[in-house]
């Protein structure tokens, strides 16, 4: 298998886990494809997780926005109310055939973290998942359900408190106890195999997607958007698109309180190359190589580095990056839901984001990834618009 | 005769500090290995990332690290930096750098063999040895790794991160006799030991003893009066 997606990717961990990832790699290669493996996994996404999601034609917000035929592809729709249960079933039914019991996870918004603790009860194993302090004050139900799931959930209160530093935890115990331990990475980043087993696994959305526009528009779409934080929601949709030139691959990134300040996450715009977390990648940083304190009130695009396969894709021009603010992002999330009755998560707002401001620009159809629901954020955004609201 | 390596995050609590204590570390060890702090240091315990937030809060960067060793006459300086540091730096100014101030080797911890091409081919043309990691997991790896191995062998005591150890569960001993199996490269262990003792049987086990956390412990308490506390410490332990 190549590690690299040019000349990122890679296998940058200390040799405490070499094993750890090339006995994965090894693993991965052989179960991909084996067809008991790949059946299963099938059954489970239909039968538990409940795919395949819908591709929706959202008219009201295609009537008032004009232009585009707006089609929202509903991972929000999937078990646990987000894309991250597609990789999550994949690495957990994998781990087990791999004799792993226990499985440990990062988490930022908490999505992928419910999607482990879900995974986890669903195959009898232990779970335990890292979360920022920061993080676990602005996604305190998503904690509360990872308890209720049976996870062990632990505050991370070193650097920044946020996504970065709770996948730093989740690698230093992964070294302490490797032997029984999968850690289920939850986005298209960390060493090789996870870039590209995690895209493997999300790109059943594309495989939908493509599939579901050719029938009920005959043709491809003009473009397909998503958010990208680590970027898996956006490498499972635009996966099967990369081959079709025609399709222009939009990844929407955090700029936070805008780019002309320091506090945003977004990777691809202020990003240079580096090596961080298993990857050689783009990250923001500064001129030392120190790793940046990057902002956004999204808990899922927290983060400041973006996967090595999406850091190609922007080299080789194939998809582009554009920023999207706090501020757009939150008009969007309540947009979305007062114009089609979708409230999404905030990360999938700032795609939606986007489709706003351009749907006028084309004449075609675009999908717009929706990867998560907004339960989980409502308390924030009415904080953030000044309501004295806690859960 | 067994060997001796301390080692201290740079920075801490200041590069002048940093200094001091490397006058008195060199009285007793026969290497010296310095920390250049990084943001989000994977392989360390509690006690090293403390130490490394520290060094960057008062303004620690590679250049003034540098400009710091090129003071040192200490002949076995060596630095360990994360992957991240060295590459931005770039890695044919880092080892020129390190070759400059005449640093014996560099570790990067999360550089691992596979991947170590990209730095090693700038330590070689500037002379300074690209220290080998072998690992309590590295199994039917650590022949691969130790034939390859110059300097010397940095033999990772136990699972999980740097840090005071109640007790080690590894089989250091048959680790090691493979090494020396295919191998002269010395073999030094590392990561948690903190007691004479636990010196004492490392020593019996491999060719000398690696100590971090529980001297940046010191620092964490002292800060710029650690020097005293360093030198009996080290009478203790060494």
């Amino acid at each position: 298998m190549n590690a690299r997606f040019g000349e990122f990717g890679g296998q940058y961990v200390p040799e405490t886990l070499m094993n750890a990832v090339t006995e994965l790699e090894q693993a991965y290669a052989y179960y991909k494809k084996d067809d008991a493996f790949n059946t299963e996994l099938s059954e489970l996404l239909n039968t538990y997780a409940g795919r395949p999601s819908r591709l929706y034609f959202a008219g009201n917000m295609t009537k008032d926005l004009g232009g585009a035929k707006i089609y929202l592809k509903r991972e929000d729709l999937n078990h646990t109310g987000s894309h991250k249960i597609n990789n999550v079933l994949g690495q957990a039914l994998l781990a087990g055939r791999m004799g792993k019991t226990r499985l440990i996870a990062e988490t930022g918004a908490g999505q992928h973290g419910v999607a482990a603790a879900t995974a986890a009860a669903l195959f009898n194993m232990e779970c335990e998942v890292f979360m920022g302090r920061e993080d676990m004050e602005r996604q305190a139900l998503n904690v509360y359900r990872m308890k209720l799931l049976g996870a062990q959930v632990h505050s991370v209160t070193s650097g920044t408190q946020t996504l970065k530093d709770a996948v730093n935890e989740t690698m230093r115990e992964w070294t302490r106890r490797v032997h029984d331990t999968h850690y289920v990475l939850g986005s298209v980043m960390g060493p090789h195999p996870f870039p590209m087993m995690v895209r493997d696994f999300q790109s059943v959305i594309s495989r939908e997607a493509r599939r579901q526009i050719m029938d009920l528009e005959g043709e491809l779409p003009r473009a397909v958007i998503a958010c990208v934080g680590g970027g898996s929601n956006a490498m499972g949709v635009f996966y099967h698109f990369i081959p079709d030139d025609q399709v222009a691959l939009i990844g929407c990134e955090a700029a936070g309180l805008g780019l002309d300040t320091p506090h945003n996450a977004a990777t691809i715009a202020k990003g240079k190359p580096g090596i961080f977390h298993g990857m050689k990648s783009l990250f923001c940083q500064d001129d030392y190589g120190q790793i940046a304190p990057v902002y956004s009130l999204s808990a899922g695009l927290d983060y400041p580095g973006i996967g090595p396969e999406h850091a190609d894709l922007h080299r080789k021009g194939r998809a582009h990056y554009v920023a999207v603010t706090d501020e757009e992002a939150v008009a969007a999330f309540e947009y979305l839901s007062r114009t089609e009755g979708i409230i999404p998560a905030i990360e999938s707002a700032h795609a939606v984001a986007y489709a706003i401001r351009k749907a006028k620009d084309y004449d075609g159809s675009i999908i717009v990834n929706i990867s998560g629901r907004g339960d989980k954020d409502v308390a924030a955004i009415a904080r953030y618009k000044g309501e004295d609201l806690y859960e | 005769m067994s060997k001796f390596i301390s080692f201290i995050t740079a920075g801490d609590p200041s590069l002048e500090k940093t200094r001091e204590f490397i006058d008195i570390l060199a009285q007793h060890s026969d290497i010296i290995e310095i920390g250049l702090p990084f943001s989000d240091p994977i392989a360390e315990g509690e006690v090293i990332q403390a130490a490394n937030n520290r060094a960057l809060a008062n303004g620690t960067t590679t250049d003034k690290v540098f400009a710091m060793l090129e003071t040192v006459s200490f002949d076995k300086m060596v630095l360990l930096a994360y992957a991240n540091p060295v590459f931005v730096y770039g890695y044919d100014r880092f080892f020129q750098r390190c070759g400059q101030c005449g640093v014996y080797g560099v570790i990067i911890p999360d550089l691992p063999f596979e991947e170590r091409g990209e730095a090693a081919v700038f330590a070689d043309a500037y002379g300074v040895h690209l220290i080998t990691l072998i690992a309590p997991t590295s199994a039917e790896r650590v022949q691969m790794l130790a034939k390859e191995a110059t300097g010397f062998i940095y033999l990772v005591s136990s699972m999980g991160v740097t840090g005071v150890r109640g007790e080690f569960d590894t089989d250091l001993a048959s680790i090691v006799n493979q090494i020396r199996d295919v191998t002269q490269t010395p073999v030094y262990i590392g990561f948690g030991i903190s007691t004479p003792e636990q010196a004492r049987h490392m020593r019996n086990i491999a060719d000398g003893v690696i100590v971090g956390s529980a001297i940046v412990k010191i620092i964490a308490e002292h800060g710029g009066t650690s020097g005293p506390h360093i030198k009996q410490f080290l009478k203790e332990i060494i």
